[in-house]
């Protein structure tokens, strides 16, 4: 039960060492399908975050009701909640960056890290820190759609978050959906890049 | 003797039926009639018509068949050169799945002549089976599935059970979430509780399929009964009934859209377990290893597909 994890650890843990996207490489779907802009990265890591946070939060209060046999679809359906909490609001708050998102909000009841996160943490834990895991499992999902937008949409379009940064257009198919892929793909080598480099000059 | 006679005549009967709409034009003034752009209806008619009443967009009447009440706005009408067709131009696009019914007042003989302007309904289904098969392809176009498609995709013969199991999956929770949504969801105007029903429904479906293939056949069970699991976790089985719900599909629509959907899936982890057996052998960068190289794979499918964009076939 215990947690030797202080809460600034645990959103920590979320944002670099266990990163959904980059080092878990779980939720793909929305960072190849709708990181073309920084603006689209935030709104779903809105979303996501919304709904990882109270998902745990709710799962951890309910842990000790919860039956172990039946664990995995009262996860689902907790999710599933939260999602359609989320999806009604920002489609009447914000219905313009809501369209752009398209299907995905509501997609994001079939993100693996979200029921991974119930299955591994807040079934376990204290409420709290189930609070700080979702936090931070939603803050990293944010962050990795940001920076895939912003390298997508500055060198794309030559802007970020919609404002004209470079007054020019260098490789106009990164706008492209399937350039999702690559950037992915390329970030991902990166990333591994700079593990190898890191564990080969500690020796 | 008279089960044979039985067949000839049924097959005449069938002949006839299908050969009645073209026999039928053949007697009519009106030769073809077709959607031609997003909002134009071409007529042409058997002999030249006489330009100044042919193209007066007040002899012409325009409705879809399901609500006569509302009359489509008519732009423009112009006549070919030789006479003999008419390009009806709209202010607004035609929503080419309804029948449209034209009526043309004006015409030499005849006061007023009626008739359908409609796409033929198979040929509809079928473009709803090919655009999610190849066009939008739920993986390489739609980008959904990511998580099943990259791990399971290493190999030919996993590639291939966890096509087919999707498949099976695909059809039985989307038809089952068409009959709820239109039974029970849109009557008692439960819309909001979409995701919730549609979520539980797939997961009923997948502990169903596992629970009956388990004692019906235990052999397939042991061979596909590992992929049941993921394919509670892939996007794709929820999009399906999303898109269905969105655009009010009928029962044929949704049948051949989860398995344009299922197939496609089938079609792209096919095809990267492909490449993926043969990438084993490269000799790939360390920092590309595993999941970069695969990603970059699947962006040049991905490019490979934008191709089929253009397709059209009805």
């Amino acid at each position: 039960m215990a947690n030797d994890k202080s809460s600034m650890q645990l959103v920590v843990n979320g944002i670099l060492s266990e990163n959904p996207i980059f080092r878990l490489a779980l939720s793909m779907c929305p960072a190849v399908g709708i990181s073309t802009t920084v603006m689209n990265g935030v709104m779903l890591g809105i979303a996501v975050l919304f709904v990882q946070v109270f998902s745990s939060v709710t799962i951890s209060i309910f842990k000790n009701l919860i039956h172990p046999r039946i664990r995995i679809p009262t996860y689902t359906l907790t999710i599933a909640t939260w999602v359609t909490v989320i999806d009604l609001v920002l489609a009447a708050l914000l219905p313009d960056a809501y369209a752009k998102m398209g299907i995905f909000v509501k997609l994001i009841v079939a993100f693996a890290i979200i029921t991974m996160r119930l299955e591994m943490f807040a079934c376990k834990e204290s409420v709290k820190d189930s609070f700080w895991d979702g936090l931070g499992m939603g803050l990293g999902f944010m962050v990795g759609m940001v920076v895939i937008g912003f390298v997508r949409e500055l060198l794309g379009s030559g802007a970020v978050l919609g404002y004209d940064v470079l007054g020019f257009k260098p490789l106009l198919f990164f706008i492209l959906p399937c350039a999702g892929f690559f950037v992915v793909g390329l970030m991902m080598a990166f990333f591994n890049w700079i593990e190898l480099y890191y564990k080969r000059s500690k020796g | 003797m008279m089960t044979f006679n039985k067949i000839h005549f049924l097959l005449f009967m069938a002949l006839i039926l299908c050969l009645a709409p073209i026999l039928a034009h053949g007697a009519d003034f009106i030769t073809d009639q077709n959607f031609a752009g997003d909002n134009e209806i071409v007529v042409s008619f058997s002999a030249p018509l006489d330009k100044a009443t042919a193209e007066v967009t007040g002899n012409y009447t325009v409705f879809e068949e399901p609500d006569p009440d509302i009359r489509l706005k008519l732009e423009s009408a112009t006549l070919a050169d030789d006479g003999k067709s008419v390009s009806l131009l709209f202010a607004e696009p035609l929503n080419m799945i309804r029948t449209h019914i034209v009526s043309i007042s004006g015409l030499p003989g005849q006061e007023k002549t009626t008739f359908k302007v409609s796409k033929s309904y198979l040929g509809y289904l079928f473009s709803i089976l090919i655009s999610a098969l190849l066009i939008n392809n739920f993986v390489f176009t739609k980008y959904l599935g990511l998580c099943v498609f990259f791990g399971t995709s290493k190999r030919k013969s996993t590639a291939k059970g966890m096509g087919v199991v999707f498949t099976l999956v695909m059809v039985a929770a989307s038809l089952m979430s068409w009959f709820f949504y239109q039974f029970i969801l849109v009557p008692y105007n439960l819309n909001f509780l979409q995701i919730l029903v549609f979520i539980g429904l797939v997961s009923l479906t997948v502990q169903a399929v596992d629970t009956v293939l388990r004692k019906v056949n235990p052999i397939l069970f042991n061979s596909f009964g590992v992929y049941l699991v993921l394919v509670i976790a892939n996007c794709v089985i929820i999009a399906v009934p999303l898109i269905l719900a969105n655009n009010n599909y009928n029962v044929f629509e949704t049948l051949m859209l989860s398995l344009g959907a299922g197939g496609g899936f089938l079609l792209a982890l096919y095809l990267m377990s492909s490449v993926s057996e043969r990438m084993e052998l490269a000799n790939i960068p360390p920092t590309f290893k595993g999941l970069p190289i695969a990603f970059i794979v699947a962006g040049q499918f991905a490019m490979a597909f934008l191709g089929f964009s253009g397709l059209q076939i009805f």
